[in-house]
């Protein structure tokens, strides 16, 4: 596929990490924000090459990962209620809330269906008048686009049978908490490309100069993820601290600014409380009051929360703000497998312990991409 | 989840502000797009798609000066190896 095949080219990949090890002359320690990243970079082998150049932490950005167990509870209930259609994408189905999964509620009856786009559980609204659909709303900047789309769009058609149930979570002050936590040991990052497309680069200035910390704007190919590296990795030997941007061909520098005018007609930014993180200041979106018709949470009530007791034998938060790697849980690839996850980090695409899971260090076939391609 | 896929505009359906779409072609198979977030794309053009939205443009002149830059490095390292 054009602009994917290029970014894979394994001699490409093998000079950049040639680079990347000429230019580091201690172990430097980034994390990469975006779960897409983490597996690339473990499927891919780079984690494995660079060992002992450049230790990479996992970062949190896994929006499913990190969206709170009383949101998923809520759309469970949403899911049972008659007259109620819920809408949301693959990757949420089979978290755990706090007691199952929409994939359970869904087996005793529950209404759920998968869509791919936002706009599609709108056309869903139009077709069925009689139904109450709801788009259960979860990811980041990237994704936050679409379905602020989805709510112009119900608007326009006038539709009063199509909600949202927001979870959406931002990026940029989830960096920042990570950054104030004591432990913190990251000396620089690799920015989640595919949020940048919408938000841009020049937002994180403020961020890089505050924490003296490099932030390279990366994408999710080897070649991308080399890139963003050696980037961060120049940065750190010079001692200098800055934003770049190596994603230039997907990522403008302001952003995309009607992306951007539509999420702020539709959203405003909410404290929000990240699973395994804690609360996060304006972590979130909410629907602006003007659109409140379109809020699921508005137009169910919605019940009290119980209080959450989280799975004692997981440990996603510590996986989640970098303090541990997948392994280092007890139950990883024991207790804890895709098949019976424990924690959101093992079922989504994008989580670490899945990641960990599937192209485990030393995984012989799996560790191909660079190492074993022949010239 | 935040995956985006590059697809090629094939054809414009609608230029509309809100329900703007196109036919977005990828590896050879078609889907329609929306198109509000990108309403300056042009037919033949590149563009990411996330959750049915295309949320950037490619800029393939970037993109190609990328490889090219890459393409002469590879070459310096080819020549030190020898
Ligand atoms: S391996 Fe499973 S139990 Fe351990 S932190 Fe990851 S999701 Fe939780």
């Amino acid at each position: 596929m054009k602009y994917v095949d290029e970014y894979r080219d394994p001699r490409l990949a093998r000079s950049l990490l040639h680079e990347i090890r000429q230019t580091a002359t201690q172990c430097w320690v980034l994390m990469e924000v975006c779960g897409g990243q983490t597996h690339g970079l473990l499927k891919s082998g780079i984690i494995q090459e660079l060992e002992g150049v450049v230790e990479l932490i996992h970062g949190p950005g896994c929006p499913v990962c990190v969206t709170p167990a009383e949101a998923i509870d809520f759309a469970q209930e949403l899911a049972l209620r008659p007259g109620v259609l819920l809408t949301t994408f693959g990757d949420m189905l089979r978290v755990p809330g706090s007691r199952e999964s929409l994939l359970t509620v869904r087996a005793r009856g529950g209404n759920v269906r998968l869509v791919y786009s936002p706009l599609d559980a709108v056309e869903l609204a139009r077709q069925n008048p009689s139904q109450q659909v709801v788009f259960f709303a979860v990811g980041f900047e990237t994704t936050a686009p679409a379905t602020a789309l989805s709510v112009l769009q119900a608007a326009q058609l006038g539709l009063d049978n199509f909600s949202l149930l927001v979870a959406h979570v931002r990026v940029q002050p989830a960096m920042e908490a990570i950054l104030q936590s004591a432990e913190c040991r990251v000396q620089g990052f690799l920015a989640a490309g595919h949020v940048c497309t919408i938000s841009g680069v020049t937002s994180y200035e403020e961020l890089s100069a505050r924490y003296g910390v490099p932030i390279v704007v990366t994408g999710f190919e080897p070649v991308d993820l080399l890139l963003g590296i050696q980037d961060c990795v120049a940065q750190l030997e010079s001692g200098t601290a800055s934003v770049s941007n190596q994603y230039q061909r997907n990522v403008r520098d302001a952003g995309n600014r009607h992306a951007m005018h539509i999420m702020s007609d539709v959203y405003a930014t909410a404290d929000r409380p990240w699973r395994g993180l804690g609360t996060i200041p304006s972590g979130g979106l909410v629907l602006r009051p003007e659109w409140r018709q379109f809020d699921a949470e508005y137009r169910f009530q919605r019940p009290t929360p119980t209080l959450l007791i989280e799975c004692a034998d997981c440990r996603s938060g510590d996986v989640l703000a970098g303090r541990i790697k997948p392994p280092a849980c007890e139950s990883f690839g024991t207790r804890c497998t895709p098949e019976s996850p424990l924690g959101a980090p093992m079922v989504s695409s994008e989580g670490a312990c899945a990641a960990y899971y599937r192209h485990a260090p030393k995984s012989g076939p799996h560790a191909v991409s660079i190492t074993n391609t022949g010239r | 989840m935040c995956l985006a896929v590059p697809g090629k505009i094939v054809r414009w359906l609608d230029h509309d502000p809100t329900f703007g779409r196109a036919e977005v072609e990828f590896a050879g198979i078609r889907r329609i797009c929306h198109m509000a977030c990108v309403p300056d794309a042009a037919e033949g053009d590149y563009v990411l798609v996330h959750a049915g939205i295309a949320i950037t443009q490619i800029d393939a002149v970037e993109a190609q000066r990328v490889l090219e830059d890459l393409a002469i490095l590879n070459d310096v390292d080819e020549e030190h190896a020898l």
